[in-house]
């Protein structure tokens, strides 16, 4: 049982007893039952709904930090050839002459190369 | 639509892509257990274009798929009394009984409703107060706080001409059930988000260690999925089995507290029947019997429905992973969406249908 | 099949499916199907098997076109319009996509007791307005009245002639491999605002019904592009796909749509998100297809964003000879997704 999309809380309101409000799914609102949220959210606030109730407050900095992560893997990946690259160059067994660097340590260092 | 559209991002999947295809030295078999897992996979062909690295089996995810066989003749028998207003979602619409379905029972007169929300039902109930109210109360447990609320608030306000008529089944069991069965291929799951955001991840932990299966805690947009799947197969490379959590922006390992606590407050566990699978001990919940009058099963007497499925559908084993949908022999031939023999065939969330509507030209382009 | 239950049984059984069902009226493949066995057989012929919008019959003289619509939405008003609107745009444009231009329209009512006249006015002003403004006169009617129950309101059949332009003669089976597959608008529109006037679901949204007079565009279509213009649709109830899956059945064609083109307005998509509902299945209600030949595809869409209708329009995919009858979309991903006719309608899910 799935389907919840997020939206931004707009309006909050006592009904009776039960936290309800307005949140704005790009462009269409509806009226939610933030009974599950009502201590940690406000309005501006996103929030997970899923058949008209609010479940979960979306953490915006967790968010934000697996997009950047996605977007620094699709980047990874464009250089991924340098990295295959380098990482084949550096695997070649090269006699080592007397007094020279190993071919590991002379290798250059590549752009954003970390793991 | 932020926090959602961002994560459809082709390029990023495409890169996501081609990350699990470089890590995987093995081609490993996953488990969802969420039809909207399901339906993004399918939709968006992400076990076609994985297909070297992973398999995907898809498990009992949908809960209208699995709502026992009975549950719908129950239903059914509600719908077609004159003094009830019968409320469901969407989904449970054109699910096959023993002789019909709610559309069918729509069309004899039968006043069936689809709403949005349980609270849309309560409502209804308050402005009809000379007829019945029943809800199809269907779902995982991330739709049990809903329902559960819905009930709550009838019993608070003394709107007496409501009930739900309850099928809701919980995740936890099906895995085990699923890793206990003798002829299990499944090496690592994708856990449903929004059932974690409801109940967090805590429960699946002895189940990771227990079973040695790495749990990946996973959202529903195709970045969610693929990540996922790619922290799965990053522990099964690295020979690791723990619960991870991809979807971070909505779970917490507690999960929703408020939620878990009416919920409880609402509903016990019970055994229930999965159609198609069998009795899960301790898998379902059930309403309180200090709640009974909200509960239509025991208002309206429905107890002595009883029924069988028809030998033809397989669902079961689809369900189980045990078989693809095109390996059944009714697949696109008894059993399609405009007539369906069981229920993964109509909710747009069962595999059968999702491999009928999505993937009927793949397996033609296979020469099927 | 299954045994006997005991206690109350559902009164219906299974596989005998004897009578009218909602989902008849789709559009889908129940539509279809109605059709094919119970109406085709009785009235066929070779206009009528052709299944277009209209029919193209000879008269002293020449050639007309006619075409029929019944309007039964519920509820009577709803943001952007009213049945009104729809009666005259829906057989304005159908005798449109015949390539005709519209001239006269009959129009039959049923009236349900009890509705209200400012109601009813308010719906035959609308009428009154879209035919004056398209250039068709109303010439005969009818009017009848129901008991209470018996009719939403109103129902509404509008019945069209229209006049057919030498050599311009798009129709259903006119696709061709090669051609370009071209919306003249943004989707689904219609149906999510009627959707969020519906009880149980009412949601606020500024979407507005897209309901319009698609005659001019296809009039600029005819005398810029002509004969390219292969296979003209409306597509209305069953959406862009119901409309796709039509064409390329009558054609013997398949279809190609391209992910992430399809024009869909940031509300209809946030809605549909929020039902669980795929904007390719929506109705419209304002919205053309055009199969074109490829070559005279970037003038077809200069002329149709040359109109304030048309001002979203774009290209979405194109005719294959592969897969036969079949639509088929390329995701993001580099998968592919068969998009089928679905056999009822679309229902909202929580899954």
């Amino acid at each position: 049982m799935c389907l919840g999309i997020p939206g931004r809380i707009v309006e909050m309101r006592n009904e009776g007893g039960l936290p309800m409000g307005v949140v704005d799914f790009g462009g269409v609102r509806r009226e939610v039952c933030l009974a599950y949220v009502a201590d940690e959210v406000s309005v501006g606030d996103y929030a997970v709904v899923h058949v008209g109730f609010a479940i979960s407050k979306v953490d915006e900095d967790e968010a934000r930090r697996t997009y950047d992560v996605l977007r620094e893997m699709g980047e990874l990946n464009d250089l991924g050839w340098i990295r295959d690259v380098a990482e084949a160059a550096a695997s070649v067994e090269v006699p080592r002459e007397q007094g020279g660097a190993s071919p590991r340590e002379a290798a250059p260092e590549l752009p954003g190369a970390d793991s | 639509m932020k926090y959602l559209t961002e994560y459809r991002d082709p390029a990023l999947a495409r890169s996501l892509v081609e990350r699990i295809l470089r890590v995987a030295t093995h081609r490993w078999t996953l488990m969802e257990v969420c039809g909207g897992q399901t339906h993004t996979i399918v939709k968006q062909g992400i076990d076609e274009v994985l297909a070297d690295a992973v398999e995907m089996i898809h498990g009992p995810g949908c809960p209208v798929c699995v709502t026992p066989l009975e549950q719908i003749d129950r239903a059914l028998h509600l719908a077609a009394r004159p003094d009830v207003i019968f409320t469901s979602f969407g989904d449970m619409l054109r699910v096959p009984g023993s002789r019909c379905d709610l559309f069918q029972i729509k069309a004899r007169g039968g006043n069936v409703r689809v709403v949005y929300s349980p609270l849309d039902a309560l409502e209804l109930a308050r402005g009809n107060p000379d007829k019945e109210v029943v809800f199809f109360a269907v779902g995982f447990e991330t739709t049990a706080p809903a329902n559960a609320m819905a009930v709550w608030r009838a019993k608070q306000e003394g709107v007496s001409n409501f009930s739900v008529l309850v099928s809701h089944v919980t995740v936890p069991p099906a895995m085990v059930a699923i890793l206990e069965s003798p002829d299990t291929r499944v090496q690592g799951f994708l856990a449903a988000g929004h059932v974690c955001t409801v109940m967090g991840w805590e429960e699946y932990e002895p189940l990771a260690g227990r079973y040695q299966v790495p749990i990946v805690v996973t959202g529903f947009e195709p970045l969610d999925i693929l990540e996922g799947i790619w922290m799965a197969v990053r522990q099964l490379e690295e020979g690791r089995h723990e619960v991870e959590n991809q979807y971070v922006r909505s779970v917490r390992r507690e999960g929703n507290r408020p939620a878990q606590e009416l919920v409880s407050r609402v509903f016990q566990v019970v055994d229930r029947g999965w159609r198609g699978i069998g009795v899960i001990p301790a898998s379902g919940l059930g309403l309180r019997p200090e709640l009974a009058a909200f509960d239509a099963e025991r208002k309206f007497a429905l107890q002595s429905i009883r029924a069988e499925e028809p030998a033809a559908c397989r669902a079961g084993d689809v369900l189980r992973g045990r078989m693809k949908p095109f390996e059944c022999p009714a697949f696109g031939t008894e059993c399609t969406p405009a007539y369906p023999l069981g229920a993964p065939m109509v909710s747009s969330e069962g595999a059968c249908a999702a491999y009928y509507n999505f993937g009927r030209f793949r397996r033609s382009a296979a020469g099927d | 099949m299954a045994s006997l239950a005991s206690g109350p049984v559902c009164p219906l059984p299974r596989g005998e499916h004897d009578r009218v069902q909602l989902g008849h009226g789709s559009g889908g493949k129940m539509s279809a199907q109605l059709l094919r066995e119970h109406f085709l057989p009785r009235f066929g012929n070779a206009h009528l098997d052709r299944l277009g919008d209209g029919a193209v019959v000879p008269v002293e003289g020449g050639e007309i076109v006619l075409s029929t619509d019944t309007f039964v939405v519920s509820p009577l008003e709803f943001p952007g319009g009213n049945i009104g609107h729809l009666a005259v745009h829906g057989t304005v444009n159908d005798l449109a996509m015949m390539g005709a231009t519209p001239r006269y329209l009959s129009a039959g009512f049923v009236l349900e007791e009890g509705l209200p006249f400012d109601v009813m006015d308010r719906i035959l002003d609308a009428m009154a307005a879209a035919a004056t403004a398209a250039g068709v006169v109303v010439v005969t009617g009818d009017t009848k009245v129901v008991d209470r129950g018996k009719a939403d309101g109103m129902f509404v059949n509008t019945t069209g002639v229209g006049i057919l332009h030498g050599g311009f003669r798009p129709g259903p089976t006119g696709a061709r491999p090669g051609d370009a597959v071209l919306v003249s608008g943004p989707l689904g529109r219609h149906g999510m605002a009627v959707m969020a006037v519906r009880e149980g679901f009412s949601f606020e949204s500024e979407i507005l019904s897209d309901t319009a007079n698609l005659a001019p565009l296809v009039d600029g279509l005819r005398t810029r592009v002509g004969a390219a213009v292969h296979v003209l649709r409306d597509a209305t109830r069953g959406g862009l796909a119901s409309a796709l899956n039509e064409i390329a059945g009558a054609g013997g064609v398949g279809v190609e749509l391209d992910d992430g083109v399809v024009p869909v307005p940031g509300p209809v998509q946030a809605a549909c998100e929020m039902l669980g509902l795929d904007p390719l299945y929506v109705a419209n209600e304002g919205v053309l297809v055009a199969f074109v030949e490829a070559g005279a595809a970037p003038r077809a869409l200069e002329v149709l964003r040359g109109f304030p209708e048309g001002a979203g329009a774009a290209v979405v995919g194109r005719v294959v000879a592969e897969h036969e009858g079949m639509v088929v979309l390329r995701t993001g991903l580099g998968g592919t997704r068969v998009v089928d006719m679905l056999p009822g309608d679309q229902l909202p899910r929580i899954c």
